[in-house]
C-alpha cells in the first residue's frame, strides 16, 4: 500500500522539533511522517506547485467527506475542486483542521519566552512564524496563510460546540502517509499546537520519508470512500493530463 | 458560551445610516468605521450570508475562522463571539443575535466545489465565490482570490458531533431574525448572499437580506 518499505529510491530525513521544512512534491510521490515519540504536532500547508494561488482549503475538504477531521481514504482538496494528496495510511486515527495553528504570542503565554539570545537555536519557534519564513522561500506570505492541516492533532467538538484538546496517551511510531495527486508544494511545522496544554516546549524529532506511491487504480480507496471523491479524482485526473506536452512528452511547469 | 444564546437589539432602524436589501446571488462590500454597527436581518428565513472582514486599511489582515473559533473555545458564533483577524485581534464583536448560531467552517461554495459536491455538470451554477471575485474585482483594491480566506456563513447550520461527523443541517433561522456586530478596527465588510441550489443551507430558497449600519452611539 505505501510503497516506501521498499521502495530503493526512498529518502529519509530528520525534521527536527521546532523546524519547519518546504518541498515539491511531485504527483505520485508519497511521504510518510513518522511521529517516533507520539508526542508530535506538524501543521502543514498546501498549494498546486505550479500555481500556488491554488490551495488545500478545509471546508471543501470537510464538506465534501462529510467530516470533520482526516484519516485514512480521505483526501486533501484544494480551492478549485482537485485533489492535492490522499491520505492512504495512517495509524494515528485523527488528524484536525478545524482549529489552525499558534503564534508568538500564544506560544510564550504558555511556554515562556525561550528567546533566541536566551537558548541559541533551541529557542521557542512558532508555527506562524515557521509558515512565514518557509513560504517566503516560496514568494508567499501572510495572504497564503491558510486553515492547516494539524497532523496527530486531536480537537474533539462538544454537543455545544465547545473545542477541546483531546488528551490521549502518546502511541510512539505513529505515522501517517500521503501520497500526492497533483504536484504540490508541501509547507510543514514541526511545533506545538496552540490547544496543546503542555506547558513546556519539547517539540519532538519527526522522520520525513519520501518514496513512490503504488497508482491509483479504479478501486483506489480514497478514490472510493464517497461519490464526492470519484469526481473529485476525475477533475484532478482531467487536470494533470495538461502537465504533460503532447509532443515531446515532457513535463510543463 | 456556545449554546443558543439569544439576544435583542434597542437600535431604531429609523436612525440607521445605512439601510439597503441585497437580494441573493449579489456580493456586497462596504467599509465600516470602528464603532459602527452593522445588522444583517435574515428577511425571509433560513438564507445563508457568506462574510468576510478585513482590516479596511490592511487587507493582508483578515478574519479568521480558526482563531475565532480558538479564542472562544467553541465552533459557533453569536453574541459575545469576538471575530478573530489573522494578527490575533478582534475585528468586531457580536452584540445581539436572534438567530442563535451561526457557522465558521462550512466555507463558501464554488463552481468547482459544486461539481465536487453534487455533479460535474453543476458548474455553471452561481456561487458565493463567483459573487465573491466581482465584489473584489469592483472595488479596485487588487485583493483577488488570494484574499479569500474561510469565511462565516451567518444564518447557516453546520453541526459537528464529538466523533468528528459534520453535516449541513436544516437552518435554525426564521424570518425577520438577525445579527448584529460592533466593529472594534475599521474593516473592509465582504458578503456574497448565497445564491445555493443544491443544499438545505438556504432551504433551497435563496433570498434577500437587508443590511442596516448605524454609526457609534454619542458617548
Amino acid at each position: 500500500m505505501t510503497g516506501t518499505a521498499t521502495d530503493p529510491e526512498a529518502m529519509t530525513e530528520t525534521l527536527r522539533g521546532g523546524s519547519a521544512w518546504s518541498r515539491r512534491m511531485r504527483r505520485g510521490q508519497l511521504l510518510r511522517i513518522t511521529d517516533p515519540t507520539g508526542r508530535a504536532a506538524v501543521a502543514a500547508l498546501l498549494f498546486n506547485a505550479a500555481d500556488p494561488l491554488e490551495r488545500y482549503n478545509m471546508p471543501d475538504t470537510l464538506k465534501a467527506q462529510y467530516t470533520a477531521f482526516l484519516t485514512t481514504g480521505r483526501v486533501l482538496y484544494s480551492d478549485m475542486g482537485r485533489i492535492l494528496a490522499s491520505i492512504v495510511d495512517d495509524s494515528a486515527g485523527w488528524h484536525d483542521t478545524i482549529s489552525g495553528f499558534g503564534d508568538a504570542a500564544a506560544l510564550r503565554a504558555r511556554t515562556g519566552e525561550g528567546s533566541y539570545q536566551e537558548k541559541r537555536n533551541d529557542f521557542h519557534r512558532n508555527t506562524r512564524d515557521n509558515f512565514l519564513v518557509e513560504l517566503g522561500k516560496h514568494g508567499l506570505g501572510k495572504r497564503d496563510l491558510g486553515v492547516a492541516v494539524n497532523f496527530f492533532v486531536k480537537v474533539r467538538v462538544g454537543d455545544d460546540g465547545a473545542l477541546a484538546w483531546a488528551a490521549e496517551p502518546p502511541r510512539p511510531g505513529r505515522s501517517v502517509a500521503l501520497r500526492f495527486e497533483m504536484n504540490t508544494l508541501l509547507v510543514l511545522s514541526n511545533t506545538p499546537h496552540p490547544l496543546d496544554p503542555a506547558t513546556a516546549y519539547a517539540p519532538p524529532d519527526i522522520t520525513l520519508t519520501i518514496g513512490r506511491a503504488v497508482l491509483v487504480g479504479d478501486d483506489d480507496p480514497c478514490r472510493l470512500s464517497r461519490p464526492e471523491n470519484v469526481r473529485g479524482f476525475q477533475l484532478t485526473e482531467a487536470y494533470v493530463e495538461t502537465y504533460f506536452d503532447a509532443f515531446s512528452g515532457q513535463e510543463t511547469p | 458560551m456556545t449554546a443558543f444564546t439569544l439576544k435583542e437589539s434597542t437600535l431604531d432602524p429609523a436612525r440607521a445610516v445605512f439601510d439597503e436589501v441585497v437580494p441573493s446571488g449579489r456580493g456586497f462590500t462596504r467599509d465600516l468605521g470602528r464603532g459602527q454597527i452593522l445588522r444583517i436581518v435574515d428577511l425571509e428565513g433560513n438564507q445563508a450570508v457568506d462574510t468576510l472582514f478585513y482590516d479596511a486599511h490592511n487587507p493582508d489582515e483578515r478574519y479568521s475562522s480558526c482563531d475565532t473559533i480558538r479564542a472562544q473555545s467553541g465552533i459557533y458564533l453569536t453574541t459575545g463571539t469576538r471575530l478573530m483577524s489573522s494578527e490575533g485581534r478582534a475585528l468586531l464583536t457580536i452584540i445581539a443575535d436572534t438567530c442563535g448560531r451561526h457557522d465558521t467552517l462550512g466555507g463558501a461554495c464554488s463552481a468547482e466545489s459544486n461539481q465536487v459536491r453534487y455533479a460535474l455538470e453543476k458548474k455553471y451554477m452561481h456561487s458565493c465565490r463567483d459573487s465573491f471575485l466581482l465584489a473584489l474585482a469592483e472595488l479596485g483594491r487588487g485583493m483577488n482570490k488570494r484574499d479569500l480566506a474561510s469565511n462565516i456563513n451567518f444564518f447557516m447550520n453546520v453541526p459537528v458531533t464529538p466523533d468528528g461527523g459534520l453535516s449541513f443541517a436544516d437552518g435554525v433561522s426564521a424570518p425577520g431574525r438577525y445579527v448584529e456586530m460592533r466593529a472594534e478596527t475599521d474593516v473592509l465588510v465582504l458578503i456574497s448572499n448565497c445564491p445555493q441550489l443544491n443544499n438545505p443551507c438556504n432551504a433551497y430558497n435563496p433570498t434577500p437580506v437587508r443590511l442596516l449600519v448605524w454609526d457609534p452611539p454619542a458617548r
